[in-house]
């Protein structure tokens, strides 16, 4: 299974505080250096980089990313690679903004606003992510095309289908509905934000207390109570932190007396809203439990790891290798066009140029996060981590006023270095 | 002699110009134990892995039960009974010895999510009626020592009631009081009715276990014989001169 590196380590035999917390030590150093960063990108901009704006600002950028790294994560574990991703996501990205500007409203004459078109578009993004994925997929798994080759084509073709559907123009604004996918102009507000708080915090002491009970059942070692209090606090303490933060972000005067305008009210003297949990962000969630079940409770899942950590051993298995290829890349897609919605959603309209480099930051979430390219290994919550080290060291420096081509040196080695340090870690810890 | 188990005949196979298997006709009956032996590249496991669908062989026919039988992946396979312990093991390292097991069969709750709790509690099972000492449950299988991997790939193909049992040098990576374990289970195995194919290249073993043996050299069938007629020596000499006994005196 996914999450059994923590168990590599040598038995000792006493064992010291963090390995009574069963902490996984890679997880660890990648919250460590996150946590740094940000500390030190606070301190150098005076205080402004963890500010509940730029937190939540900081959120809302890095959902699409984080969303296609869980995808990566299998696709990795297999050891192949996706170079496609961002041109898939701007193919997806321009089929949905025509079909909800002009095919829905118009052709189709369900007129602009419809409380049907973002679902219809997203439902078609979907269908064409998916497609174009399992078209990959296929060339890899039955024609038997590499898939660096196979995706750096699809880079090419697909980021230039974007262009003649759109004749290489901004389409927008996108439809109202559609754009709440994005970010800012979609959240929860302060209560519903405090309530999906609640029900995090809930799941998680049950998470928690489940697998304790599980493992009690199954004979295996538990940690002592105070350990799993201390996660169960350290958990809990991130999510309601998190929703104090986003909660702590008002909506600014001008754009509440419009809000009020608009209904045809008036605003109270001294009101304020704040934006609470952004709808993405709230998506992003809702996918990351949905891979970590994949990974980790369906057949699908087992599958993905066995064949990451032994092909051979996969296929004499009686699992058809081929056919998982096609779907682990059909699933690539599929999120690829989720990513296309909260990306568009975000900036309202489909620009030409949505998605560049994505495959870049994508890959480097997944493996910064943990993911081994040597096959096998991954998770999805390293990801998501990956994906927000990544975007906050942009973020940062573009905020400490570091110029566009250094930033990207910086990115760059970061990820060898990331690589270098994981490589050294599993050497010692005798994974590979 | 009534119906073979399984009849492999003039099977061929051929890796760019390599004849790996050439012309070779093996078969098995219920209960019997055949020993397939040879020098290290002979084509042993070659021919067995045409049997259990990892390999198609490029001309030849293999009869289950006396029906021609279309065997294309290690799927069909599985689905005539056959049960395979490949000498590499064909285990992936990353995972515990449950799902190894259990890999591509694996047990599902109502909802259909794998059931990890029930394949440990078989596997604990089975395992403690293969090897008593193993305890590493939780843990992937590159963290086991060679004969605790070899007892996993073992369970595999003992737990899913197969009928006809391929073992590829078994007993490779056991010290000898582990290969006495699985020289036991090949008897325990044999009396309730299964046909075992058995590779090996220790010639003791073959004489204690197998009914048969067959022995090939360069990947032509040297010749079959009942272990009754002959002795040590004979086969010795069949691996190493690549001639029956019979010829090996007239010649
Ligand atoms: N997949 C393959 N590709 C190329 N050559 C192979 C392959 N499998 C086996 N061979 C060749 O076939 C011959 C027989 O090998 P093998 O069946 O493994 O022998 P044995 O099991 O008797 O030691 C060897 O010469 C080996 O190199
Ligand atoms: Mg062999």
């Amino acid at each position: 299974m996914a999450d059994t590196d923590a168990q590599l380590a040598p038995p000792t035999a006493r064992k010291n505080l963090l390995q009574t917390l069963e902490i996984d030590m890679r997880m660890l150093g990648m919250l460590a250096a996150f946590i740094i960063l940000c500390v030190g990108f606070n301190m150098v901009t005076g205080g402004r980089f963890l500010t509940p704006r730029n937190i939540f600002n900081l959120s809302i950028q890095t959902v699409s990313v984080a969303i296609m790294a869980t995808g990566m994560v299998f696709i990795i574990v297999t050891r192949h690679i996706d170079l496609s991703v961002g041109a898939v996501l701007a193919t997806c990205s321009a089929v949905m903004a025509m079909v909800q500007t002009s095919i829905l409203p118009d052709m189709l004459g369900l007129g602009l606003g419809h409380p049907l078109i973002p679902w219809i578009t997203i439902i078609v993004g979907m269908l064409v992510g998916t497609l174009i994925g399992a078209f990959h997929g296929f060339m890899i798994g039955y024609l038997m095309i590499p898939a660096f080759i196979v995706t750096l084509g699809g880079l090419l073709v697909w980021r230039n289908v974007a262009w003649y559907l759109t004749d290489g123009k901004t389409i927008g604004p996108l439809d109202t509905g559609f754009s709440k996918f994005g970010g800012i102009n979609g959240t929860l507000g302060e209560t519903g934000s405090w309530i999906v708080a609640a029900i995090a915090v809930v799941a998680t002491l049950y998470g928690i207390w489940a697998s304790r009970r599980n493992k009690i059942k199954h004979e295996m070692d538990v940690k002592p109570v105070w350990a799993e209090a201390v996660l169960a606090a350290v958990a809990s303490g991130a999510i309601i932190g998190f929703v104090a933060i986003v909660n702590a972000y008002e909506i600014p005067t001008r754009r509440l007396q419009r809000m009020f305008e608009r209904r045809g009210e008036v605003m109270p003297e001294g009101y304020t809203e704040a934006y609470g949990i952004p709808f993405s962000v709230l998506l992003l969630v809702a996918i990351v439990i949905i891979m970590t079940i994949i990974a980790k409770r369906t057949r699908f899942g087992r599958y993905i790891f066995a064949a990451g950590g032994n092909p051979d051993a996969a296929e004499l298995s009686g699992i058809n290798t081929r056919w998982l290829t096609v779907k682990i890349f059909g699933l690539m897609g599929l999120l690829c066009a989720i990513s296309a919605v909260v990306a568009s959603a975000r900036l309202t309209n489909h620009s030409n140029d949505i998605g560049t480099l994505d495959e870049l930051r994508v890959i480097a979430a997944a493996v910064i996060g943990g993911t081994a390219l040597s096959g096998g290994f991954g998770t999805i919550y390293g990801a998501i981590l990956g994906a927000l080290v990544m975007q906050s060291l942009q973020s940062g420096m573009a905020m400490v006023g570091v110029d566009a081509p250094m930033q990207n040196i910086v990115v760059g080695s970061v990820l060898v270095l990331a690589v270098l340090i994981d490589t050294i870690y599993r050497k010692r810890a005798g994974a590979t | 002699m009534s119906t073979p188990l399984v009849d492999m005949r003039d099977i061929c196979i051929s890796f760019g110009g390599v004849h790996a298997v050439d012309h070779v006709s093996v078969d098995l009956q219920p209960g019997e134990v055949v020993g397939l032996l040879g020098h290290n590249g002979a084509g042993k496991s070659t021919l067995i892995k045409i049997l259990s669908g990892a390999y198609a062989a490029d001309s030849g026919e293999i009869y289950i039960n006396g029906e021609k039988a279309e065997i294309n992946n290690p799927r069909d396979a599985r689905a005539y009974n056959i049960e395979t312990i490949y000498q590499t093991l064909a285990l992936a390292d990353n995972l515990d010895a449950a799902s190894n097991l259990f890999l591509g069969r694996e047990l599902v709750t109502p909802l259909g999510f794998v059931d990890d709790d029930a394949m440990e509690a078989e596997t604990r099972k089975i395992m403690a009626r293969l090897n008593p000492n193993f305890r590493k449950f939780n843990v992937p299988v590159s963290a086991l020592s060679g004969g605790q991997r070899q007892s996993v790939a073992i369970a595999r193909a003992v737990y899913f009631n197969a009928k006809i049992l391929i073992m590829d040098e078994p007993t490779a990576a056991l010290g000898p009081h582990e290969t006495q374990m699985v020289s036991e289970l090949i008897k325990e195995l044999k009396s309730q009715g299964l046909g075992i194919f058995l590779i090996s290249h220790d010639v003791h073993d073959v004489m204690e276990l197998c009914d048969r043996a067959s022995v090939m050299k360069n990947g032509k069938l040297v010749g079959t014989v009942d272990i009754d007629d002959v002795t040590d020596d004979d086969l010795l000499s069949m691996i190493i001169l690549g001639k029956r006994p019979g010829e090996a005196a007239e010649g």
